[in-house]
């Protein structure tokens, strides 16, 4: 059977096409897919950023959804996404922890009295041993823990209410509806 | 309760939907009957249920049931009806199932309409638009539920983006559907035409009117879409080469190509792989348009909301239904060369060349379109292409078009003696440039070559398109409505043309800051700013400015455009004031204070706007009077008497 | 003319035809593409200095100043690392807020200063630029920055 060359052109550029396609996608930095997804959040007990005596972990959330969000007061991103977070907080839907990340207590301390704290509590990290536990490779970067303790979602970069919406809502949805 | 049975039907239909592929395919390839029974009945439960669906949410759309997440992301209790209803395809999860409707509704059209069609090829269609179904429904159910509950409800929704709360909006995304989706049908007959390897033509006949059904509906939601964005994004401007606008054009041009093709197809048999590729490749686009708005991977001003999980569904979808057609193509296609021929000057050549400049101008649209995802996956670096690459590119391939429109329109087939009307086109190409030339130096003082010759180019395919009926009226010849069709629709891209040559060339925008008692003038217009007062809605409250507008001391009209701020979210909008002439559009939008008492204001002069969007409702009216032609709607038998009676003609 | 000499003739024009429109086409496209900057790029010189280009990032709070009663109006870009300094002669669009995502269409002048002929807000209160939102995901220091 024949099959001249240019009947296969139009399949031919659109496999190039759907390649170009793919790569496109795959470089999306909020979508790469993170190896904790599914799996139980890493347990730690670090101090809290005001109160040394205070130690927090995801231990202090066992039973209901939690969200974990990574942030520096050297991180320009974490400035950015702050509005978005304290509106998150402001929903009372579920309670934020920060995990304050290659910090000083002090800068730490006084950018949240600067802008506002969105976070029921903040654990601090300041060499990151914690956040690589968490597979964290920059700032900001949020979790979303159900209620069974397990790593339901990963969003890398400044958070918006957008996604909030769009991705996390829906988790949330689907997580009260389970039994 | 509503939104869970609306679940529910979504998946029903969607059982329905596999039913009707596995029934309509499986049944033409064992000829077995009473799969093929079985399959058209799959098809009249998929459409009821997908239906139903729609109507759960519409109804938690209507009774502001905020417990749905969709629902409360895209709606609000102050509201209006009208509003909510258009709200349910107003984002991503909504308008697929809107999708899904008009998918449905077309199915069920071709199995109503197409009881004479040959069983098996029949099953094959119903199968391949089946398949297509169940990738929209399984996207749904997948990553795009719209009806997933929020708990605990939300007191109040978000509500619609202010946008969207406007009638040309909230009525453009059902008929711009109806149009994309309605390639599916094309689509569908030819993928069944390869899979039997058919030589005849008998579905180019079978095709056409789906075909040019479906590009009305195109039509009139570009249009749509072009003269919302015109009045409400408040910048005057009507297109802009935006990725998403991009989406809708790519599958018109080639839907256009198509049934210029499907016309020799039918008639002669000729350029069958041709048309074939046309119709896979009209769909195709409607597709990639999908899957470029909703994945994230084009930047635009008006892309949906991004999500890129939902970006690899759709590409794969894609693949899978587009790759498998071309490989069905590549692979069928080479079997169905025909052997007729024609002469340089007959209609099959003009319709050729029709077709060559129109896949031309598709082709670098798409590069243009393209090309920044090319370089950012590349990682070259962030780009867009700027407008006027488009118009250029979009320009050189159109200028011979036009030109060859107006010839084309008269040859015969086959030998295309033109000697008959050669006279009468001469006059009618003198008659375009007198005109050109006198409008230009009369109503404009402007001859600058390219808008002449844009002039005489519109001039020349009215004059051109008038020409034909009158011919046959002179000649007693019959004028069926497939000919009153190609006149009027021709006759509109002419007016388009005329429309376009004027606004570019001689539109003046310019932005002021005034107060009020100050005037300014454009075009020869004085746009005094006269008056400022606090204005209350429904759902927003504002500013209001009264812009009187006078030529020569006369008063001409009062423009009142306005700044409103909605309640929820407080987003501001633009309304602008627009007057409506028959040679121009006065334009005032209202910007911000800019202290001691002054405003901003963008004041434009927009001359012979109005003829885009009405030469694209003629070219629409065209289409449909062509798909309503009696030939379309006789039994077989009678049909092809009827054919052959109008290409002896 | 022999019919096969006519098609011989016919394909060439046309081949010609699509040559010239190809160089056409490749030379405007050089000429309109738009390439995106954010302020750190543009203030590390990337940017082409004399060719218009897209800035993208976020309007920094506070720093939206107009001449009063005119139409001029001045505002900073910034992706938080560093900022550069925007003016625009006209109407802004609707959406356009401090702190949130805005692209300007125009070329830096001499000053340093980048003068818009067009100010982008995409329709949503939520926006931010993709290219933005990219740079605004700092990776891990090995130590803190000062």
């Amino acid at each position: 059977m024949k099959l001249p060359l240019r009947f296969l052109v139009p399949v031919l550029a659109f496999a190039v096409l759907v390649a170009f396609f793919v790569i496109g996608l795959k470089r999306d930095p909020g979508q790469i897919p993170s190896p904790l997804i599914g799996k139980p959040a890493p347990a730690f007990a670090l101090e809290s950023l005001g109160d040394p005596n205070w130690i927090v972990g995801p231990a202090d959330f066992a039973g209901r959804p939690w969200l974990l969000n990574v942030w520096g007061s050297w991180c320009v991103g974490c400035r950015q996404e702050h509005d978005a977070l304290m509106a998150i907080a402001g929903q009372n839907r579920v309670p934020i922890m920060g995990l304050n990340l290659w910090d000083e207590r002090e800068r730490a301390l006084r950018w949240l009295a600067d802008l506002g704290n969105p976070y029921v509590s903040v654990a601090y990290d300041p060499d990151g041993r914690t956040s690589i536990d968490w597979g964290v490779y920059g700032a900001p970067e949020t979790f979303l823990v159900d209620a069974s303790g397990t790593v339901v979602k990963k969003h890398i970069g400044p958070i918006t209410l957008q996604v909030w919406q769009a991705e996390f809502l829906p988790l949330l949805a689907a997580g009260a509806q389970a039994p | 309760m509503i939104p869970e049975l609306g679940h529910f039907a979504l998946i029903v239909a969607f059982l329905l939907s596999v039913a009707q592929a596995v029934f309509g395919l499986g049944g033409a390839a064992r000829r077995d009957g009473a799969w093929l029974a079985a399959a058209g009945s799959a098809v009249v439960g998929q459409f009821v249920f997908v239906a139903l669906s729609f109507g759960a949410l519409t109804w938690a759309f209507v009774e502001r049931d905020f417990s749905v997440l969709y629902v409360a992301t895209n709606s609000h209790s102050e509201l209006p009806l009208f509003y909510r209803v258009a709200a349910v395809w107003g984002a991503h999860e909504g308008s697929l199932l809107l999708w899904s409707l008009c998918l449905a509704g077309w199915t069920l059209g071709v199995v109503a309409a197409s009881r004479s069609l040959d069983a098996p090829f029949r099953g094959r269609v119903i199968g391949i638009l089946g398949i297509i179904s169940i990738g929209f429904q399984l996207f749904m159910l997948a990553t795009s539920n719209p009806f997933t509950r929020l708990v605990p409800a939300a007191p109040e929704g978000l509500d619609l983006n202010p946008l969207l709360q406007d009638f040309a909006l909230a009525v453009h995304p059902p008929i711009l559907y109806l149009g994309y989706v309605g390639f599916a049908v094309a689509f569908a007959f030819a993928c069944a035409t390869l899979i039997e390897g058919r030589l005849d033509a008998a579905w180019a006949r079978w095709t056409r009117p789906w075909t040019l059904a479906a590009w009305m509906f195109l039509t009139i939601g570009i249009a749509l879409g072009s003269w919302w964005a015109y009045y409400e994004l408040g910048w005057g401007g009507w297109w802009f080469w935006d990725p998403v606008e991009n989406a809708s054009f790519m599958p018109w041009l080639a839907g256009t190509a198509l049934i210029h093709s499907l016309a020799v197809t039918e008639k002669r048999g000729l350029f069958k792989s041709w048309t074939l590729l046309l119709a896979v490749a009209a769909f195709s686009l409607s597709l990639l348009g999908t899957f470029l708005v909703r994945s994230g991977i084009l930047i635009s001003v008006h892309a949906f909301a991004t999500d890129p999980a939902r970006g690899a569904f759709i590409l794969a979808f894609l693949g899978i239904v587009i790759g498998g057609a071309l490989v069905l193509y590549a692979w069928r296609a080479p079997r169905l060369a025909s052997s007729a021929s024609f002469e340089p000057t007959s209609r099959e050549s003009f319709l050729l060349l029709n077709n060559a400049l129109l896949v031309a101008a598709l082709s670098l649209i798409l590069l243009g379109t393209l090309y920044p995802l090319f370089m950012d996956a590349l990682e070259l670096g962030k780009v867009t292409v700027g407008a006027p690459w488009f118009n250029l590119m979009f320009l050189v391939p159109m200028l011979p078009l036009l030109l060859l429109l107006g010839i084309g329109m008269h040859a015969a087939w086959k030998r295309g003696h033109l000697l008959t009307v050669r006279s009468r086109l001469w006059i009618a190409a003198g008659c375009a440039i007198a005109g050109a030339l006198l409008i230009g130096a009369l109503a404009y003082a402007d001859l600058r070559p390219i808008t002449t010759l844009g002039f005489a180019l519109a001039l020349w395919v009215m004059l051109s398109s008038l020409l034909m009926p009158l011919a046959r009226l002179r000649a007693r010849q019959p004028l069926p409505a497939a000919v009153v069709g190609m006149v009027v629709a021709h006759f509109g891209v002419g007016l388009a043309t005329f429309g376009i040559t004027g606004v570019q060339s001689f539109k003046v925008e310019k932005d002021f800051a005034l107060a009020v008692g100050e005037a300014a003038s454009i075009g020869g217009y004085d746009f005094r700013f006269s008056a400022l007062r606090d204005v209350r809605g429904a759902n927003f409250t504002g500013v209001e400015a009264d812009i009187l507008v006078s030529r020569d001391g006369e008063k001409v009209t009062m423009l009142q455009p306005q700044k409103r701020l909605y309640n929820s979210g407080g987003n501001p909008m633009t309304e602008a004031g627009i007057e409506v002439g028959p040679t121009r559009d006065l334009f005032a939008a209202l910007g911000d204070n800019l202290g001691e008492g002054r405003w901003s204001v963008r004041l434009q002069y927009k001359p012979l706007i109005r003829y885009i969007w009405l030469g694209a409702i003629l070219v629409a009216f065209g289409g449909l009077l062509a798909a309503l032609d009696r030939r379309y709607r006789l039994p077989a038998r009678a049909r092809d008497a009827q054919t052959s009676a109008a290409t002896a003609s | 003319m022999t019919p096969r000499r006519k098609r011989l003739l016919a394909v060439l024009a046309i081949l010609a035809g699509v040559g010239i429109a190809t160089a056409l086409a490749m030379l405007a496209f050089r000429e309109n593409l738009l390439y995106f900057y954010n302020p750190t790029q543009v203030l590390a010189g990337d940017a082409p200095g004399g060719r218009t280009f897209r800035i993208g990032g976020m309007v920094t709070q506070g720093s939206v100043q107009r001449t009063p009663g005119s139409l001029e109006v001045r505002f900073v870009v910034t992706d938080y690392r560093n900022s550069v300094p925007v003016r625009y002669e006209g109407l802004l669009p609707d959406l356009f807020r401090e702190g949130q995502g805005v692209v300007a269409h125009g070329r830096i002048d001499a000053s340093g200063e980048f003068v818009a002929d067009e100010v982008l807000a995409k329709h949503d209160e939520n926006y931010m630029p993709p290219e933005v939102a990219e740079s605004l995901h700092a990776p891990t220091p090995m130590q803190v920055p000062e």
